[in-house]
């Protein structure tokens, strides 16, 4: 029952995996990273912590960079469907790199620096097992209208859950007010550190970016504060879901479009009548006439819990779909699932059946998200 | 007088006469950690040794549970699926899965006793 151990050779570190160890962290290999996926604590109860007080995740694994150029925002327009020219210093951006067929490549965070003389510079954050493919694409298409730096070795943490802004407001007073989707530079005990509202947890939160040097003195400085706790990987999966947030590569990738995956939102009315983004004929197309297939929330009506891959049908047998993403959720108290049907199943209270080991067990399409978000917005 | 014989897929069986109970070792919950759900077979089943007879999924993932021995299904744990935490409290007393008329007896001397499968695991670690 156990996995087997894989060598821990070749696999890339983060500035905290000293800390992580120290911590008791059972580590496993993550997008070519040594990654924790829990703490002593265990998954369940990492979970609920988050929702409760607040979690201290590492995701240095990700990818940091920045684009810099006076035609920055049609470069990186040209890639993506977000409206970048329409984003203010200090605003974040969620978004999608797209490609000609208008398959997602990745989806990304895209903030303009709040700081004077940054109007120039877009600061981007990739998941980690796509960060080369993504830089060399981005590069690869500037074609000269903008400068590509990545931080390699920045540090990248995560402080989520409703005590968050108390904690970190400890540090940083202005982190209290940063309504969400915001992003400033502020200084934590010394460090220069760089502030985003955002999360992956529904929760309330922060992802603070950190140079390496000094990412394991300000883990350790939020982890000593009064309710903050390390959370791993396990548990950040199981919030995401009960959030309703997409995992590249299992919930979205090359072979789903944005309104496949039910992120229409993600286009910008200025792009929605101006395209010019890849794949812009067939997304726009699909924006106005819906799509053959469609991402939804599926809740499995009994106890078992349906995985990634299981076969959605309908009442009569026929498959009409596949789960991307599944499991227990802690905080709802029962299994949760998203996946793609067939867009005439797609509404929300459609019953359909789940075959779990060989047996149809009966579920229905439900909205999403599945523990109501959280976010700060004054 | 009762025996406990355990197997590779660190599963335990206790044996009465010819009814073993069967369960998954401590060992065994502790890497699967905090479990949410339990499937436990009905009564009547016949099984093969090594074949699915139960469910054990924690946050993270399912796993199957193996019967160590070949038989039929006398019951099974119906106190496990409204309560699957018990797998974690109590995995090798009131957290058992099922018991089993063993069809072999002789198949037990292919699992491994206490002091074997306490070597097996430290191996592992």
């Amino acid at each position: 029952m156990p996995g087997t151990d894989i060598t821990a050779e070749n696999l890339k570190t983060t500035p905290l995996d000293a800390l992580h160890v120290s911590l008791g962290a059972k580590m496993v290999p993550f997008a070519s990273y040594n990654m924790p996926v829990q703490y002593p604590l265990g998954v369940l109860k990492e979970h609920l912590h988050t929702r409760e007080h607040a979690g201290l995740f590492d995701v240095s694994h990700m990818g940091q960079g920045e684009l810099t150029g006076t035609d920055v925002d049609a470069a990186l327009e040209a890639l993506v469907p977000g409206d970048l020219k329409g984003l203010k210093p200090g605003q974040i951006r969620y978004t999608l790199l797209l490609n000609e067929d208008g398959g997602i490549i990745d989806d990304l965070m895209v903030t303009r620096p709040a700081e004077p003389g940054k109007e120039n510079t877009l600061y981007l954050v990739v998941n980690a097992a796509c960060k080369d493919g993504d830089f060399a694409h981005i590069a690869s298409k500037l074609q000269g209208r903008a400068t590509l730096t990545r931080f390699e070795t920045a540090a990248l943490l995560a402080l989520q859950g409703p005590t968050a802004a108390k904690t970190l407001a400890h540090f940083i007073p202005a982190a209290a007010a940063m309504p969400f989707m915001t992003s400033r530079v502020d200084m934590f005990d010394g460090v220069p550190v760089r502030l985003f509202r955002s999360g992956y947890t529904g929760e309330d939160g922060y992802e603070i970016s950190i140079p390496a040097a000094s990412a394991e003195k300000v883990a350790k400085a939020l982890l000593a504060q009064p309710g903050v706790q390390p959370i791993g990987l396990g548990a950040r999966d199981s919030l995401r879901l009960e959030a309703g947030l997409c995992l590249y590569g299992s919930d979205i990738d090359t072979t789903t479009t944005p309104t496949e995956a039910a992120l229409n939102w993600v286009i910008g009315a200025r792009r929605r009548a101006e395209g010019g983004f890849p794949g812009a004929a067939k997304i726009l197309d699909q924006v106005k006439n819906g799509a053959g297939k469609k991402r939804v929330g599926i809740k499995p009506l009994g106890k078992a819990p349906a995985r990634g891959h299981t076969e959605i049908q309908d009442g009569n047998g026929n498959k009409i779909g596949e789960i991307t993403s599944g499991g227990f959720g802690p905080s709802y108290n029962g299994p949760v699932a998203m996946g793609y049907v067939d867009s005439a199943f797609a509404k929300a209270g459609t019953k359909v059946a789940l075959i779990v080991r060989g047996q149809p067990l009966p579920a229905e399409i439900t909205a999403m998200p599945f523990t109501p978000h959280r976010y700060f917005k004054p | 007088m009762s025996q406990t014989r355990f197997t590779k897929d660190h599963e335990w069986i206790k044996i009465d006469g010819n009814i073993g109970t069967v369960g998954i070792t401590q060992f065994a919950q502790g890497q699967l950690g905090d479990i949410v759900f339990v499937e436990v077979p009905a009564a009547g089943k016949t099984i093969k040794a090594g074949g699915e007879a139960a469910v054990v999924e924690s946050v993270k993932a399912a796993s199957e549970v193996y019967s160590p021995v070949s038989g039929t299904v006398k019951e099974g744990n119906a106190a496990l699926p409204d309560a699957p935490e018990t797998v974690n409290s109590d995995p090798e007393g009131k957290g058992w899965f099922f018991k089993i008329e063993l069809s072999d007896l002789k198949e037990l001397d292919g699992l491994m006793d206490q002091a074997a499968y306490e070597k097996f695991c430290a191996e592992l670690a």
